[in-house]
This record gives structure tokens, sequence and C-alpha cells, in this order.
């Protein structure tokens, strides 16, 4: 536990990653809480569409009781400009944030589940099944994994759908009002879910590796060994002993893996196999930004914000997992 | 060499594991999902699309179709597009490959020769404002994927500067962009390697020999350490080669480039499953053989090494 709390002080001396931390807090923060504050006007849509940053419009109120009636105009400000639809970007782009970092954190737990399950498995069991495991690793290694969830994401979307709202008829039939509401609620999301099973349950093998590694290194102390002359079962020691002396290294790997997942993502998306219309993430944001790239017309904000504020997130996540890694890691030690 | 020859016998085996299980998922995937190749066509009678599918060896339950397409595989026949109608799909490869080789192994040589130079140059002013400049430089490139380096590059020297132009391939002029855009993640990544080890190195005691025998530095680092400290930018090389076939997907995409990338990307679109399968084939067998390279050439490098020290 000792070496625990150097790497805590390490971690407050490293200012970047510092930095880094408290940014990431204030975009999660933006991300899931800015949204609910534009009006609804500025995120409907309207006939204001490709305004440039900071352009001031009178939005036409619409009446909550008869949508066809105004009720006067309200001024606002286009603070990053707005959209082919004449929505404000600043709201898409955190609402895109929202996406992108809610499918990087589900993914990546997801990835940790298996990763970590696995790891464990195969480095404290070891013998021929550790082989055989780590051999299936390597297997799986050999297949470019982006490929396989390009084909999992579009053989299943479709058939994803039906399941859901299989789901929720069956759940109907049945009486289950809480199942039936739940399924119905998760049906606008189903593009958002398929694309965190497909990554969460794919690229979890790094992960399994470096588990993997620092338990073949824990399994030799001796308190283990102890454990073990104590009669503790196999299951008990990987829980109650590994997992504690892990989860550095887990939480280093997890900080790691969200930037990998947001990309993994917006590279989807961006080939249109991810986050649809009318939901956004930032790979969807890009997809539209670089489509209007012209020299005639050039409509650079709709490419720039998006990808600063991403690169930001994603430049912050990986400086504050370097620290985290440099920290922690015993041979980075003085 | 018996040994060399078992290791290559060895690799062989698992690199045909590894096509059957991803020919396996790709296929059964492809197939079991809602809908066929023919589906999106208009007006399409019953029988006719029954032919169809039969014309193609798509009839029958799956594993009579998954069946016959191993058969087929196994006489090397790739079968034909189900969406390009009359090519076979060794056709379509065989004029798109060449092209994503080109821009890989341009890519390949940027990434290897700027990652290099740029890691040594971080690691000789280690913590001066050169070294923070160039590692902050890495992990932003590491950080900003290729398909917003792209557009943002055409935009800059393609459509506001007019040096180069954009579009189509067969040109050096027009190669430039598109390796630079799917290099740069790894020119980053590779001076990170490049750096983090060679400071590893300089802290050795044969490179304290060598500048007392009085050697410039310049000669100490390029000459002596970068030898050993090039280890662990080798045993990257065979990731590097796979990641630069995924990252050619969206470049290929980006720059509008006639390469192997774009038919993976149209194929899934397309549902034109034999295509799919054809370049999955393509990628995992070079995934394995780029490995199995590195693989060799660490052991000369290791084996040169010993020598020498």
């Amino acid at each position: 536990m000792a070496e625990q709390s150097n790497g805590w002080r390490r971690l407050k001396k490293n200012r970047a990653a510092l930095a880094s931390l408290g940014f990431l807090i204030l975009v999660v923060l933006a991300c899931f809480i800015g949204p609910y504050f534009f009006p609804e006007e500025m995120t409907a849509g309207s006939a204001f569409t490709f305004q440039p940053p900071g352009a001031r419009v009178d939005l036409p109120v619409k009446d909550p009781l008869d949508a066809a009636k105004t009720l006067g105009t309200k001024p606002v400000t286009f603070l990053l400009g707005s959209d082919d639809h004449g929505k404000d970007l600043f709201a898409r782009v955190l609402a895109g944030g929202r996406v992108s970092l809610l499918v990087g954190i589900a993914a990546g737990l997801v990835n940790l589940l298996i990763g970590v399950a696995y790891g464990i498995t195969a480095g404290f069991v070891g013998g021929r099944t550790g082989q055989v495991l780590m051999r299936i690793i390597d297997l799986l290694n050999s297949i470019p994994q982006i490929l396989i969830i390009m084909v999992f994401i579009a053989s299943f979307s479709g058939g994803f759908v039906s399941l859901l709202d299989g789901g929720r008829l069956w759940a109907e039939a049945n009486g289950h009002a809480h199942l039936q509401s739940w399924f119905a609620s998760l049906l606008p999301y189903n593009r958002i879910l398929i694309v965190i099973l497909s990554i969460g349950l794919i690229e979890w093998l790094t992960m399994a590796r470096i588990i993997r590694g620092q338990v073949l290194v824990l399994r030799e102390q001796q308190y283990i060994a102890a454990a073990r002359a104590m009669g503790q079962s196999t299951l008990t020691i990987m829980v109650k002993h590994l997992l504690p002396n892990l989860w550095t290294i887990i939480l280093t790997c997890l900080t790691l893996t969200i930037p990998a997942v947001v990309l993994d993502e917006s590279f989807l998306s961006f080939l249109g196999l991810g986050i649809d219309e009318p939901a956004a993430s930032w790979g969807s944001l890009l997809k539209a930004g670089a489509q209007v790239v012209n020299p005639v017309e050039s409509r650079w904000w709709l490419l720039v914000f998006p990808a600063a504020l991403m690169s930001a997130t994603l430049l912050a996540l990986n400086f504050l997992g370097d620290g985290l890694r440099d920290a922690f890691d015993p041979r980075s030690k003085e | 060499m018996p040994p060399l020859l078992a290791h290559i016998a060895k690799r062989l085996l698992s690199l045909l594991v590894v096509l059957f299980f991803s020919v396996t998922i790709t296929f059964v995937l492809v197939r079991t999902a809602p809908g066929d190749p023919f589906s999106g066509e208009k007006d399409q009678k019953a029988e006719v699309r029954a032919k169809k599918l039969a014309e193609y060896k798509l009839d029958g339950p799956l594993w009579w179709q998954y069946a016959r397409y191993l058969g087929d595989l196994a006489k090397g026949d790739l079968r034909e597009s189900t969406k390009y109608k009359g090519e076979t799909v060794a056709h379509i490869l065989g004029q798109s490959l060449p092209v994503s080789f080109q821009l890989g192994t341009a890519a390949f040589f940027v990434a290897v020769v700027g990652g290099v130079t740029l890691g040594v140059f971080a690691a000789m002013h280690r913590n001066g404002l050169g070294d923070y400049a160039a590692m902050f430089t890495a992990l932003a490139a590491i950080s900003i994927p290729g398909f917003v380096t792209g557009p943002v590059m055409i935009f800059i020297f393609a459509l506001t500067l007019g040096w180069l132009p954009i579009g189509g391939w067969f040109e050096p002029s027009r190669m430039i962009l598109p390796a630079v855009c799917l290099a740069a993640p790894y020119v980053a990544t590779i001076a990170r390697l490049t750096r983090n080890s060679l400071l590893e190195v300089l802290g050795q005691d044969f490179i304290r020999t060598a500048t007392a025998k009085g050697l410039s530095r310049r000669t100490v680092v390029w000459k002596h350490a970068l030898r050993v400290a090039i280890l662990p930018v080798v045993s990257f090389l065979g990731p590097l080669a796979a990641h630069l076939l995924t990252g050619s997907l969206i470049v290929e995409t980006v720059f509008g480039i006639p390469g192997a990338g774009q038919y993976f990307v149209k194929s899934i679109e397309n549902r034109d499953g034999f295509l799919l399968v054809g370049v999955t084939i393509v990628y995992c067998t070079l995934v394995v053989a780029f490995n199995f390279l590195v693989e060799i050439a660490y052991t000369f490098l290791d084996r040169r090494i010993q020598l020498h020290g």
C-alpha cells in the first residue's frame, strides 16, 4: 500500500496530468449538464442555417399549444455558429460529447470487465489452461479488430432493433409494465447501444494482456502463497488479494482505453456505421463538418469546433493516462 | 535451418486458424443478418430473387452455403462480387490492392523516418523546450483522428495555398497528403517509443565508454545508442503495418483513393459478402505476415547486438 500512496504523491506533482484532470471534469460537466441550459428554439432547428460564429438572430417562438402559430421572436446568439438544420452548434457539440463520452465510458467498462476477468484467470490459473487462453488472445490479435467491429455493427444493427421491439411486445403481452417502458426507452438509442456492445465485446485484448502480465508478477508474492497455505479458494484469492493490488493498473488502462474507444466510435460514425441523425456524436458532427469544407463558401466552424473539443478531450485523457502510468509503474521509480 | 522451418510451419498453421475464424465469423454474420445482397433492388419477384441467390450459390441452408463457399476458397476461388456485376473479387482486389500498398508503404516510411528523427531530437533535448514541444505535438497527433487532419490538410494545402492537387492517385504529388495524413499518429507513437527507449539506453555504461573515448555526442547517439534503442520500434513495426491497413480505410475515403479499404467500406454498405470476406482474408494474411517478418528482423537485430556487445 505504501507504493500506492507514493504513486498518488507522484501524480500530484505532475502538473500536466492534474490540469488534464481538471479540464476533463469541466468537459464532462459541460457535456452532461450543459445541453439542458439551451432554449428549445436553439436546439430544435430553424431557418437560420449556416450562421457564422457569434451571429445574432431572432428566432420565432412556437406556441406550445399550436405548433403552427408563433408567439413573437426571441433574440439569441449562435456562439459557435449554426449547422445545416439551423441548430446551435455549441449545443450540438456538447450533446455530441455526451454521446461520445458515454460510449467511451460504457464500452471501456465492458472492456474492463472482460479484460480483467480474462487476464486474472489466464495469469493466475497458469499451466495448460493459461497457455491456451493466451494463444486465443494471440489469434484474435491477428484479426484487425475494427474490421470485425464494423461487420458486427452492420450485421446486427437491424436485428438489434427487432430484438428490442420484440422484448417490448413480449413485456406488454405478459404485463410487465416496467420492462415494457424500459425496452421502449432504449429503442431510440439502439445505434448507440450496438456501438457500445460491439466495441466493448471485441476490444479487450490489450487490457487482458496487461492484467495477465501483472498477475504473473503478483502470483509469486509471499502473501499469495500465505493465502493459499491458509486454504483460501482460488476465487477468493483472485477477488480479495489480487484485485485490490491491480486497481491502479486497471485505472490506468481504463483512462487509456476511453480515448481509444472514443476514436473508434468517431471512426465508425464517420463511415456512417455509428450514431445516426438526429442524435449526434463528435464523430458524426465531424463527418458533417468535413462534408461542407470547400473553398467557395468556407463553413470552417462546423469542422473546427467539434474537432477542437474532441481532440482536446482525447489529449487530456492521454495525458492523464500517461501520468497515471508514470506514477504507478514501479519501473518508472527513480 | 530446422528451427526456422519449424517456426515458419507454426506460423502458417496459425495463419490458417486465423483465416478460418475470420472467414467463418464474417460469412456467418453477413448471411444471418436480416436482408441479403439483393434486397435493396426494387420491384423484384420472388422467383427472380431466388434465381439470383442460386446463381451466387447463396441458396439452401446456411451450413450448406458456408460449406460450398469454403470449398471454393480452398480451390483459390474468391467468387464474384454480388454488387459489381460480372467482376470477380480477385479482379477487384488485384486492381485496388497495389494502390493501397503504395499508400501504406509511403506512410510506413514517413512514420518510421519522421518518428525516429523526432524521437532522437526529443531525447537529445531532454526536459528542454524542444523535448516538451516534440512530445506535446506527438500526443496531439495521436489524439486527432485522420478524418480531421485529412480535410484540414486538404483545406490548407490544396484549396487555400494551392500547393498540391487532391483526389485521385498515380502521381507522386497526389500521394503526399494522404501518406502524411495516414502516417501522422504513428510518427507520434514511434517518436515516443524512440525517445523513452533512447533515454534508457543513454544511461548505460557502454555509452559512457563511448563518450569517454572522445566521440561526438552525435556519433554516440546515432551510431551506438540508437542501434540498441531501436528495438522497441522494430517490434512496433508489425502492429504498425496492421494499423496502417485499417487507417487506410479512412484516408482512402477522405481523399477518394481507389484502394482496397474503400471497397471494404462499400462492401459493408452493399452487403457484398464475398468481397467483404475477400478483403478480410487479405488483411488478416497481411497482419500475420508482417508480424512474422518483424519477428525475424528482431532476432536478426538482436543477434547483431549480442555480437557487438
